[in-house]
């Protein structure tokens, strides 16, 4: 079995996700960022659903790990974990699926983790794991600066990107700090508070950005609360991309409720729409 | 002259800077909680240092919970075990009914020191929720405490309490409906008003500096046994026990013993149906490390990290992990951890009702059972003292319920 999908032979995971940045920066696009949680409804439908995200336009995705006790989200999220654990999703079967996506889709997938996953299955095995199911990177919410060292190195060797995230919360000198840790890129938390969708884009927002803009080369990406192209087209004109969760997450819930084609051309269709908020198409 | 190597330093010199008691504590939050936690830290090391503060909080302390507790002579209890003598450590006997108000007043000190006049916490058995809603009351903060729907059912006077007490109590309907859900629930309640609002969490787990500030608040206990021991029979006792959930009473007692390695010190777990996963909540026995809830610790968790379900009949014990510096202490060996199952804590508390004239909570019934079966394998001249957490009438109609009895005593009428 091989270890890097075809065409990015040679490339680091890291260096594939700084490529479609570049990319993005030449065609004068901002990057899309879905999430979507990994087994929820099952992993046969995650794998389709990274495949249409991708042909919708998604720059990068990020595959939501089901854990137990996710303090930073809200009840979208938590329930699609809660969903997705009850069918019997294991950490093996978040890399098969992880795996089986890498493998036909063309946009970056990196996974977003508590670490309380990451320390239980060790952090140098976890890392493995991540990079041989064709990850490009991890986002750890629940890891602030001063507990990330001991993932930093492994992450740096491996040559997979760790994301930090700043928030509303974090003071500037705080948020330098962070910023020059971060690899692949910079999450921007737009609002104190849980993930979720939310109908107005925070006030303050595109100020933090300009100033975290002046502080740091690494691409930055505004998460939480984006719901729709509106606010993914006002946030796209300062920051390098978006991240949407709760908003596709939520058509998740739906699957039970439809065929299986109809829930991949709805999420298709809310990824298309966010995408052309985005700029030109990828 | 080069230094001497000196002795290993004190037990009692934990946590460090970064909270670490030894491998364990630490602070695995989301960012957005970290400038609280930094600035929450700040306000401890200020509120530690002066001398004000402690006077205010001694005040309280005295006039207001009615410390100190008194140091009781089970004599019934004692001779019904037949062996060691056996004391109680009277933290019923405080203003609400548990030990949980010392953590709470102090917590209430320093919130407004902070300029925070939004009090959220989670709660269990209801005791930490009371004993919160209480501190507000005296203080006139704003308090809302997030609740287990279960524990909400189970240990409904207590609810009614908070309410009285001008308490929002907002039951958890998401996963197990307990403890570990309130602490969840209460955690994304901060996440959204983090700049307005203290969480004063009820017991030594959390992100750092919470298991120290918790620890600090109830050491009161220890402290207090151990002067009324010297007192009261001219010396320490051979065994002090305590129930585990969280851990912040057998916290508070233990710490001041930790520097005195001739004192065993004895931990109680919940043991719940059976030694089963998913059967007990004890997470010393049978966890592994893992993170939960911010801190490093032993907890009750699948291969992959995924926190487990867990059982007691106790709903202040319900509670999948356990403050880190328990753990600690386990890997040390410097304390002693083992388990109670339910029918021997409710046996207990039967037990110590009729024989001592004292209801105990059921989360204090585990250590009395673990202490009635020791003191009878223990000579006379030995001593046993048990820290009394709290008071059962919360538990009365539910023990009154799995017992098949009616509130009044008599049989179930049907009506």
């Amino acid at each position: 079995m091989t270890t890097t999908p075809a065409g990015s032979a040679g490339r680091s995971p890291l260096a594939r996700l700084e490529a479609v940045f570049a990319a993005h920066r030449a065609a004068g696009r901002k990057a899309l960022a879905p999430f979507v949680t990994a087994g929820d409804p099952d992993p046969a439908t995650s794998v389709a659903v990274l495949e249409a995200v991708d042909r919708a336009g998604a720059s990068l995705c990020e595959l939501g790990v089901p854990y137990s006790d996710p303090i930073a989200d809200g009840p979208v999220i938590q329930s699609s974990y809660t969903r997705a654990l009850a069918s019997g999703i294991t950490l093996e079967s978040v890399f098969s699926i992880a795996r089986q996506a890498a493998d036909r889709v063309t946009m970056p997938i990196l996974a977003m983790a508590s670490y309380s996953l990451i320390f239980r299955r060790g952090i140098d095995r976890f890392v493995a794991d991540a990079v041989a199911a064709g990850l490009t990177g991890l986002v750890v919410p629940d890891l602030p600066l001063e507990e990330s060292d001991d993932l930093d190195a492994p992450c740096r060797a491996a040559g997979l990107a760790l994301v930090r995230l700043v928030t509303p919360t974090t003071p500037p000198d705080r948020a330098e700090a962070i910023a020059r840790k971060s690899t692949g890129f910079l999450y921007c938390v737009s609002v104190a508070g849980v993930t979720g969708a939310r109908t107005e884009l925070p006030a303050g927002l595109v100020d933090r950005v300009k100033w975290l803009r002046t502080k740091t080369d690494v691409p930055i990406l505004v998460g939480f609360g984006i719901s729709g192209p509106a606010q993914a087209r006002a946030v796209a004109e300062v920051a390098d991309g978006v991240i949407v969760g709760s908003a596709l997450v939520r058509l998740l819930a739906e699957a039970g409720q439809k065929p299986r084609d109809r829930l991949l051309a709805d999420i298709g269709a809310a990824v298309g729409d966010l995408a052309a908020a985005c700029g030109p198409r990828k | 002259m080069p230094p001497t190597p000196s002795a290993a330093p004190p037990l009692s010199r934990v946590p460090d800077t970064l909270g670490r008691f030894g491998r364990f504590g630490g602070r695995y939050v989301p960012e957005t909680l970290s400038a609280a936690l930094d600035q929450l830290e700040r306000a401890y090391a200020d509120a530690h240092a002066d001398p004000s503060f402690t006077a205010e909080l001694d005040r309280l302390l005295s006039a207001f919970v009615g410390r100190p507790t008194p140091l009781l002579f089970a004599e019934r209890l004692t001779k019904h075990a037949g062996g060691a003598q056996i004391w109680l450590k009277r933290e019923d006997l405080s203003h609400t009914g548990a030990h949980k108000i010392n953590n709470t007043l102090g917590q209430g000190l320093l919130a407004m020191r902070m300029g925070k006049r939004r009090i959220i916490a989670e709660t269990g058995a209801g005791q930490h929720g009371v004993a919160t809603a209480t501190a507000c009351a005296r203080f006139g903060l704003d308090c809302v405490v997030y609740m287990g729907a279960e524990d909400v059912r189970r240990q409904s006077p207590n609810v009614r309490n908070m309410r009285l007490m001008g308490a929002e109590v907002r039951p958890v309907e998401s996963g197990s409906r307990t403890l570990r859900d309130a602490i969840n629930e209460a955690m994304r309640d901060w996440m959204a008003s983090v700049e307005t609002t203290h969480y004063i969490i009820g017991s030594v787990v959390g992100p750092h500096p919470f298991p120290r500030i918790v620890r600090d608040f109830q050491a009161v206990i220890g402290r207090e046994t151990i002067e009324m021991s010297r007192r009261q029979f001219g010396r320490l006792p051979d065994t002090v026990v305590a129930c585990v959930g969280g851990g912040s009473n057998a916290a508070g007692m233990f710490y001041p013993f930790v520097d005195h390695p001739e004192v065993r010190l004895v931990g109680v777990e919940a043991g719940g149906r059976s030694g089963k996963p998913g059967d007990h909540a004890a997470s010393l026995s049978f966890g592994s490390p893992g993170i939960l809830h911010g801190s490093l610790s032993y907890v009750l968790q699948d291969q992959d990290g995924q926190t487990a379900d867990v059982h007691s009949v106790s709903a202040g014990l319900d509670y999948p992990g356990v403050g880190p510096e328990h753990s600690y202490w386990r890997d040390l060996g410097r304390v002693e951890y083992t388990s109670v199952t339910d029918a021997e804590a409710l046996d207990a508390f039967d037990l110590v009702a009729r024989r001592e004239g004292i209801l105990p909570a059921l989360e204090t019934s585990h250590a009395l059972a673990w202490a009635a079966d020791e003191a009878a394998k223990r000579p006379a001249d030995e001593i046993i003292v048990v820290c009394l957490s709290g008071r059962g009438d919360k538990d009365a109609a539910e023990i009154a319920r799995l017992r098949g009895l009616a509130a009044d005593g008599g049989p179930e009428s049907g009506a």
